[in-house]
């Protein structure tokens, strides 16, 4: 019988950082309050006390200073591990991101490796105030060069983190905020999947939902009531956002013919966008309607008093499960 | 004459006429020079000339159509070849995109340059092995990397052991114009807050393009660091032998757990800011007249024959010169293409589907086309070692 525990998502990816500490010392984690404090999460919670100040500190409030020194943390052999402390603050790292992290193994032709995990706290239903709430997966999936990928359980969040770390390759690893608390079963024995490939939740024959992150339980829930209606939806959490595993979805939109894409971002040039794009290409001939995507608005992540309105929800996904069976 | 105020005191050892003398506040500076023997003095000459050489062919290929663009570094000599010199061979350099002087006193292959400019790679060199990275084009990107990289030998113990075979700093290279970047003055605090073994050096040109120091700053640059707890030292910059003391002395405070210092070298850039500039267009030709009569080179010149060198090794550099700039003109007209398979390589270390896939069709693509004309293989990178 296997070694598991009930963990938090908080706690899962805790436990994780944790076991990579202690695997290869040449893992640090940093970013701002992350160390006497653990993080506004509390996601490196006890950390200090195990691994000490030098492998894992805070920073200064100075988000691209944060990614530029891990960069020039990871030229000289380790394994960084970075905070940003919300979403919306990522923005200021966006540069050494997306020009410096993203690039420099390409730029150098090989020689440079960049094996940088950025984590990022992301998504709404906190009730935030604003730039606390936001979805920008989107930007760092189109950029070539990074790995992009989202736990939406405790048990992935345990192993993601660590295969995150063991990569050779930059990792944003955006964390589903709003989900942090919600506990699952941790397999603490072996990861049963590989960084980049989706999973199916449930299994269905109508309707395929494709989604991540914080969605996937909503994604469930509409399962739930479809249920009761008769339709079947099979949920399919892709986990990574760059690369997709597309083989996965595409062997469940053949049988299934019809496909949601959700996610909290506005779906305007958005990770739905080119699902729906790309499976319009390889599943033409067995799509029985278009893709219809589910996702928040295009406008600017509203106040909090708003976000019920703008987040889908489950009765959103079925409103777009009837549409999607009246073709 | 310019946005400098000349009455700051800088530390000088080389007046305009080539004259070596040590004021007794620089006494720290002056001792270093002393160390040197005349093979040094003669080694700075001939780097000098040799980068400038090559700076005027580069520009030439340029123009002739071999290179994309080139960024000369003409009038710097004296800040790239003294500061280059004064970083120890274990040392790393952190370089913005100008910085071929230093490059040749680690070992950087010119034509790994040339290469770069002519767009056949993005570098392409081995930072591990030579220990100079990559040129940063965004400004201001690489003082935090270098800042990192520092913050690494601190946690692994390389620092301030006293063991010359242990300890290492790092120095990162920018500019006037990229001190205005956010990530210089969030470099600066971080190695203040981790005192770091680093030096900031900035190579004050003057120039930002066509806009001049004084829209960058308001206060002398050299006193950038203070506010975060990073003392800050003013060079000529056009005086090869206080580059080297100066930087030289910095680095090795810096290894010895000193933590961190900024250097402003006050040079001038004499030519373009690249060949697709024209300067005439914002800066009168009566300053950069007053600075050619400052030339760094001119002036070690000045330096060397008073100290006895004769014209002979005066001439057998200039040849030198000529045998190299023939040899780059030989290397970059042999270059072949880059190819196709390069843009797709290394885009990750690990395997990446969706690169794999559009590798796998543009190969197709070509092949059903006629075939792709470069060679296939050929990446257009200097090695120079193993990967």
């Amino acid at each position: 019988m296997s070694n598991s525990v009930e963990l938090s998502i908080a706690k899962a990816i805790n436990a994780g950082l944790a076991k990579s500490m202690r695997d290869n010392e040449k893992v640090l984690v940093f970013g701002e309050d992350v160390a006497r404090l653990g993080g506004v999460f509390r996601v490196t919670e006890g950390l200090l006390d195990e691994f000490g100040d030098k492998r894992i500190f805070n920073s200064p409030i100075a988000e691209s200073g944060i990614v530029g020194t891990a960069i020039g943390l990871a030229m000289r052999g380790f394994r960084p591990v970075a905070e940003i402390q919300f979403d919306g603050f990522i923005y200021p790292a966006f540069n050494q991101i997306v020009s410096q992290l993203a690039k420099l193994t390409n730029r150098s032709a090989g020689f440079l490796q960049m094996p940088v995990v950025i984590r990022v706290p992301y998504g709404g239903g906190i009730g935030a105030v604003e730039h606390h709430s936001e979805s920008p997966e989107a930007y760092f999936a189109h950029t070539a060069g990074l790995r992009v990928v989202s736990p939406s359980n405790a048990n992935d969040a345990y192993w993601m983190i660590q295969q995150a770390i063991e990569s050779r390759d930059p990792v944003m690893f955006f964390e589903p905020k709003r989900r942090y608390w919600q506990k699952g079963q941790v397999n603490l024995d072996e990861a049963t999947q590989s960084l980049h490939s989706a999973a199916t939740l449930r299994s269905g024959n109508d309707v395929t939902v494709v989604t991540y992150g914080p969605m996937v339980v909503t994604a469930l829930q509409a399962a739930e009531v479809a249920a009761a209606e008769g339709i079947n939806l099979e949920v399919i959490d892709i986990r990574s956002l760059s690369p997709i595993d597309f083989n996965h979805i595409v062997e469940s939109v053949q049988r299934t013919g019809r496909l949601i894409v959700a996610h909290e971002a506005g779906t305007f040039v958005s990770m739905s966008s080119e699902i729906a794009a790309k499976i319009a290409e390889l599943c033409f001939y067995h799509l029985e309607a278009p893709v219809i995507r589910v996702g928040g608005f295009d406008v600017p992540y509203p106040a909090a008093k708003l976000e019920e309105l703008y987040l889908p929800d489950a009765d959103r996904l079925m409103e777009a499960v009837d549409r999607v069976l009246a073709y | 004459m310019t946005a400098q105020n000349p009455e700051i005191p800088m530390v000088q050892l080389l007046s305009v006429d080539g004259d070596f003398s040590v004021p007794k506040e620089h006494a720290v500076y002056g001792e270093l020079i002393r160390d040197l023997r005349e093979a040094d003095f003669l080694k700075f000459y001939r780097d000098m000339a040799r980068i400038r050489r090559f700076d005027h062919e580069a520009t030439a290929l340029q123009r002739q159509g071999q290179m994309g663009l080139w960024v000369p570094a003409i009038g710097q000599e004296g800040a790239q070849i003294g500061s280059g010199h004064g970083v120890g061979p274990n040392d790393h350099i952190f370089p913005s995109y100008r910085e071929h002087g230093v490059a040749i006193t680690h070992g950087v292959d010119l034509m790994s340059i040339v290469k770069m400019y002519r767009g056949v790679n993005h570098g392409g060199w081995n930072p591990h092995e030579t220990r100079f990275h990559l040129y940063s084009i965004v400004l201001g990107t690489q003082a935090l990397h270098a800042t990192g990289y520092a913050m690494g030998l601190n946690f692994e113990g390389r620092v301030g052991t006293g063991d010359p075979e242990n300890d290492l700093a790092v120095i990162a290279y920018f500019g006037d114009g990229a001190t205005a970047e956010g990530d210089i003055s969030e470099a600066l605090l971080f190695a203040a807050l981790n005192k770091t073994p680093q030096v900031f050096f900035c190579q004050n040109n003057q120039w930002a393009i066509s806009s001049p120091v004084g829209t960058q700053t308001t206060v002398p640059l050299y006193r950038r660091g203070e506010g975060f707890g990073v003392p800050g030292i003013r060079v000529d910059g056009n005086d090869v032998l206080a580059c080297y003391a100066v930087t030289k002395k910095h680095m090795d405070d810096a290894r010895g757990g000193l933590g961190p210092t900024f250097i402003e070298a006050l040079t001038y850039r004499i030519g373009a800011h690249t060949t697709s500039d024209d300067p005439s267009k914002y800066r009168d030709a009566d300053e950069v007249a007053y600075w050619e009569a400052r030339d760094p080179i001119s002036r070690f010149e000045k330096f060397l024959r008073k100290q006895g060198i004769g014209q002979d090794f005066f001439d057998e550099v200039a040849l030198a010169g000529d045998v190299i700039a023939a040899e780059v003109r030989e290397a970059t007209f042999a270059l072949t293409e880059p190819a196709m398979e390069n843009m797709f390589d290394h885009v990750y270390s690990e395997p990446h589907p969706l690169v794999s896939e559009q590798k796998a069709w543009l190969q197709k693509y070509e092949s059903e086309l006629g075939g792709h004309t470069t060679t296939p293989g050929d990446d257009g990178v200097s090695y120079g070692g193993t990967r």
